[in-house]
Formats: C-alpha cells, structure tokens, sequence
C-alpha cells in the first residue's frame, strides 16, 4: 500500500508512461522526454500536496487502460489517453500539470528552449523602455474623463 | 485571558488596516492591531527558487483554499463562478497582488445619478482627492501623468518600460484608434525610500522578492510601528463583544498557541475587507445583536461585488516579455463609460498583460487544447512560449443583494470559527459587458497579429477584488456604515476596507480601499472629541 506520500511500483510506471505520451524526447529540440529519470525523479520527490489527486488520476488510467499502460499497442494507449483527458477531470490535470512543471524546469529542456538555468531572483532581467513615441496618438487626445455632477 | 484595554484595536494588517494605523499614529493614542497571519519572509518568496512557477499551484496559489496555510480561513464558494482569491498575513492581499494602481474616476460615486443603476456614494472623489495622493506617496507609485481618459495622478516614479510586449499593443490598439495609457502601478521603476527597484524579476502576484512591489509590511507598517502602533500576529479574532450600553467592549480572539484571549478597547476598526469583514459582524452574534453585529440594516453580507474579469489572449510572431517584466503595465478606459448603445449599463477599464513564464503556459496551452500531447508538442510549444498577450475587461460589478457572503452551517477554520459561504451569480448586464469586452479584445490581439485565441470568462479564481458588504451610506435602513465609516448602530466601530464600497467602478479596487483608510482616519481625528456622539 503507498503511505499517502508516495505511489505504487505499477502507478509510477503508468505515471512514465503517461509522461512520455505528453512529451516525448526530441532529436530535433535535443531534448529528453518526460519519461526521463531525473525528471521522473523531480516529480517523485516533489509531489507533496499533489499526491492524492495524481494517484486518483492514475488508478482512473489504470481503470481505462485494463492494464499497464505500457503493454497497450500504441492505438489503444492514444485512445485511452484521450478518454482519461475528456473524462479525468481535476485529477488528470492535476497530473499533466504535475508532469509539465517538473519538465520545464529541467536544465536541458530550459537550455534547449533558450532560458537560463536559474531562479529569478537575485538577478533578474533587463527589460528595454521600448518605442515611447508610440503614445503620442494617445497624448493629442482630448482629455475626456466624465464628469461628476 | 484579558488584557489591558486599548485606545483603538484594528483588525486586519492588510491595505487597508496598515493605512489606518499609521494614519492613526499621530494622536499618540494606544493602537493595537491583531492578524491572523504572521510576517513574510521575502527570502521564502517564489522567484528565489527555481520552482517558481510550481508554487503558483501550491503554496502560493492565490486561492486561500488551494493554499491551505495555517494562517488562512476556507471559503466556501461553490455557489459562485468567481472563486475568492486573497492572502493572509501583515501586508493582507497586498503580499499577493498585482500592483495594478488605477483609482475609481468621479463618476463612479454617482453611478445613480449619472445612470440611473445602484446608488450614489455618500462621499465624492473630491472628498478622497488629498488621500489618493498621500497613499500613493506611501505605498510609491510609479507611472505616467497625464492620461486623458483617468482622473490626474502625480506618480512619484517614471512608468514601467513598455518592454517587447507594450510596443506590440500599443501598435494594435493605436491601429484600432483606442485609448492605451502606461498603468500606474506600486511597482518601484527606481530606489524609492528604502525599496530597491524593481528587476523584472517576473510576476509580481506571488510576492516581491526584491521588495520593489509595494505591500503595506514593508510600505505602512514599518512607520507604523515607529510611529508607536504595536501590531500583534497569528491573532485570529472570532467576534466583537458588546457592553449593556451597545457599544463594542473588546474582541475575543486566538492567541499564536491557540489561547482564547479577551481584548478590551475603546474603539474597534475592521479592515478584513469584502469577505472577512462580513464574516466577523456575523460571527458576532449577541441578544442585542441577534443577526449578528451592526446588522439592523440586514444588509452586512449583501451586494458582493468581485469584478467579473472577461480574459481574451493569444500569441504573436514577434516575442513578448514572457515572466521577465511585471505582468501589467498598460491599461485601457476606451470603454469605461457608459454607452446604452452597447447594451449595457456602466463599463470596464482592460488591464493587459505581458505574457507568461514557460511553466504556466504549458499548463494552460494544455488546458486549452492547443498545446497538444506526443511528438508535436516541442514544435507547437516553442510558438506559444514567450509569445503571449493578453487583455482582460474588468467588469463593473453592480451590487445585487442575492450575492452576498454568509456563515456556513458546516464548514469551519483551524480554530473551529464559521467560514464564509458565498452565493454568487453574474448579473445579465455583466455578462453582456463581458461579452463585449471580449469581443473588443479579439480585435486588438487580431490587430497585433495574435492567433490561437483563448478566452476565460470569467477567469474562475478571479474574486480578487471583494466589495461591499458593509456598504456606506447616509440611511441607516439601506447601509452598514456612515458616511465616514462608522456603525450606524455601533458608534465605536469603524469599517475602513473594500466592503463600505457602494459600487465598484471596472477597474482594480486597493488605490480607493487605502484612500477610504486615510479618509476614514481623517474623520476620526477630526472628531475624536466627540467621536461617539
């Protein structure tokens, strides 16, 4: 049985099987697919909160599937995964949105994709003034604010 | 427990409890204020870490029942399809806000007058001219005098950049022949009395890290407190009491360890604002208040108004500034005013945004179905990221006495105290003003080239903004409080936040709750000779 923090042996391997059908790794982007095991492993360990709902999530796949997902011809599979995304409500998209966030914070999905590889702060970013002329339009407007008896 | 008696108690060291504190401070008298919350530690903020964006959905969601932390209260809001956003702590939901500074123009305090819907205010804009402005000097702000279509601002500070996303609507709307302006926002563009300026550290709603978005922990209260105000934190209050005579005694509240505690004081004033204020006047049931606190009117709880946020984006070729600038900076009064030609009544101002971090458009592109599962995905992701805009109508919300904040029969706090139930519906006006505004923010994003359009409407965790359920007014039958701010039925009992709001106006509410504050105080001071007469 999992302790409410963790997933069973056959949820996680319908959760890395689920995840690369989400996003598979790329030769083209030079990019791992959410199967990956360090991304796998950032999920694992920073479910908390989520771990309920990813587990109802999974059970409901299993439920859908018959079987381990991965033993599914690839038909099937696509069509039970659009079956649990129609059907699987908040805890389907708690689960991509669990998969999503931990694939694009990994460092070579955020390299690959032109992001540095760090928190916002303490540096921060540069933002340019833009073209301020632009508002000049605006500023030979009559000023029009309606009036208060 | 009971302790000795304070001159004033506030309750609540949000926007508006923070500007009344300080305001206060100057009479020397012993002012108490007790938060159910504690005091933030900007090291702990979201963009220190690299899992910024996945805090959004936990520990820092704006839903206080997403959230869960043990300084938060639930709200039950099934039965709205506006879910109730705030935070709790010193600095209130200015911890977690946009920073979006627009103030309600003089026409919006005589909405009847001038349309013939709602009520009029019992104050004009004239009367919070003088605190619009010493709020903005408090809380700093920055932006771009001048705009002819907002009332006149003196903003300490320069705009915000207008950056690579601000160019592109201005372009769009500039096309189209509408009014844009940069946004007044508490953003600090440059080192601003103790704040460091702002370094785009992304988006400013989970809190600032760099301490450039003003929240009032580290705008008011820290002169506040020098000024003498002792501020106490994890107090939950439960109710205010009354003596024989009618008059507030005190508040019983949960010390940091659980402890009930009894609070004497002379003068209560809540600043719990549209949600919590109502919450606590009708926990606050005694004989002489059988429906519950400065209630006579019937009508604390009543006429909620959240703003219904009608939310058009889409993605242009050109790059946007993604989470590396604060997420508004322009904003729009084309269609704040009324015009019965569109087929409704009153207006909205649009905030536009900037676009979003990679992790949040993963998860919303997903959401929509248009960021698609398997091999595609990296192809359609790499054109949606960096490349959103977005317009959102803020919608004036009329007050309608069916949506309204009551106590739940079940659902309870860590301390075993009634939360809040909401009921909630949009009106047919709002939803004909939320239907046009989306239909003019099609136009601009096509205008700049925008396409894979998305639309929320309403945004679902959108009641940001939590107005008047202890409307002001000079009937004691049709209004909670007066005219400065008191009970109509306690005379020591003062209401300062959003919930004295009589209409809403269609833009961001905290500017006009912090100058009502000011304003309130003000009275106070005036007439503390005769302040119960």
């Amino acid at each position: 049985m999992p302790t409410t923090n963790e997933l069973t042996a056959a949820q996680r391997d319908d959760l890395r099987t689920v995840a690369a059908m989400i996003v598979p790794a790329s030769d083209e982007y030079k990019v791992p697919g959410a199967d990956d095991p360090a991304i796998q492993a950032d999920m694992l360990a920073t479910l908390g909160r989520d771990t309920a709902l990813v587990a109802q999530a999974l059970d409901y796949l299993a439920r859908l599937a018959g079987k381990p997902l991965a033993e599914l011809d690839a038909a099937k599979r696509d069509a039970v995964a659009t079956e649990f995304r129609a059907t699987g409500g908040a805890a389907a998209a708690t689960l991509v949105r669990v998969v999503l966030q931990c694939y694009y914070r990994d460092d070579r999905v955020l390299r690959s994709l032109g992001l540095e590889l760090r928190a916002p702060f303490p540096k921060g970013y540069t933002l340019e003034q833009g073209d301020w002329s632009l508002l000049d339009p605006v500023k030979a407007r009559p000023a029009t604010l309606r009036r208060a008896p | 427990m009971k302790h000795d008696p304070v001159d004033v108690l506030i309750i609540g060291a949000g926007a508006s409890g923070a500007a009344v504190a300080w305001s206060l401070a100057d009479t020397k008298m012993h002012i108490l204020c007790l938060d159910q919350g504690g005091w933030m530690n900007p090291a702990e903020y979201p963009s220190t870490g690299r899992d910024w964006e996945a805090k959004f959905y936990g520990d820092w969601a704006t839903s206080p029942n997403i959230r869960g932390r043990p300084e938060d209260y639930p709200v039950n809001d099934d039965n709205s399809p506006i879910k109730v956003v705030n935070f709790n702590g010193v600095g209130g939901s200015t911890v977690m806000y946009t920073a979006h500074w627009p103030r309600l123009h003089p026409s919006d305090f005589k909405v009847k007058t001038l349309d013939g819907v709602a009520d009029d205010w019992p104050i004009d804009y004239d009367a919070l001219t003088p605190f619009f402005e010493e709020n903005d000097r408090m809380m700093g702000v920055s932006g771009l005098s001048g705009d002819p279509l907002s009332p006149l601002t003196h903003p300490p500070m320069p705009p915000q950049p207008l950056g690579l996303s601000g160019p592109l609507i201005g372009k769009a709307m500039n096309k189209l022949g509408w009014h844009w302006w940069p946004s007044d926002t508490t953003v600090a563009t440059m080192d601003y009395e103790g704040r460091a300026r702002c370094i785009n550290l992304g988006h400013c709603t989970p809190a600032c890290a760099q301490g450039a978005k003003a929240s009032t922990d580290i705008t008011y209260w820290p002169h506040a407190i020098r000024a003498g105000v002792e501020l106490k934190t994890h107090c939950r209050v439960r109710e205010i009491l009354t003596n024989e005579h009618g008059m507030a005694s005190g508040v019983v509240y949960y010390d940091k360890d659980g402890v009930e505690q009894f609070q004497p004081a002379e003068v209560v004033i809540i600043a719990c604002n549209g949600v919590g204020t109502p919450r606590l006047l009708l926990n606050s049931v005694s004989g002489k208040f059988p429906n519950g606190l400065a209630n006579s009117s019937g009508l604390v709880g009543k006429n909620l108004m959240f703003h219904p946020y009608a939310q058009i984006y889409g993605f242009v070729k050109e790059p946007t500034d993604s989470n590396r600038a604060p997420p508004t900076c322009l904003w729009s009064k084309e269609f704040y005013d009324t015009d019965l030609s569109r087929g409704f009544v009153r207006g909205y101002g649009i905030q536009f945004g900037r676009g979003a971090g990679p992790v949040f458009e993963a998860v919303a592109s997903e959401q929509k179905g248009i960021l698609p599962w398997g091999a595609d995905h990296h192809r359609v992701f790499r054109r949606l990221n960096g490349h959103r805009l977005a317009v959102s109508a803020i919608c004036e919300d009329l007050p309608e006495e069916h949506n309204r904040v009551t106590l739940d029969p079940v659902l309870k706090d860590g301390h075993g105290i009634p939360a809040p139930k909401i009921d909630y519906m949009l009106s047919e006006n709002s939803r004909k003003m939320m239907d046009h505004g989306l239909a003019r923010g099609r136009e601009i994003l096509e205008a700049a080239g925008a396409t894979d359009i998305c639309i929320n409407n309403p945004i679902p965790w959108g009641g940001w903004h939590l107005l008047g359920t202890a409307r002001m007014g000079t009937d004691p039958a049709r209004s909670v409080v007066n005219e400065w701010g008191r009970s109509h039925d306690v005379k020591n009992l003062f209401i300062v936040d959003g919930s004295v709001f009589v209409t809403s106006g269609g833009l961001n509410p905290t500017s006009t709750i912090q100058a009502i504050a000011l304003y309130v105080a003000d009275q106070m001071k005036q007439r503390l000779a005769n302040l119960f007469d």
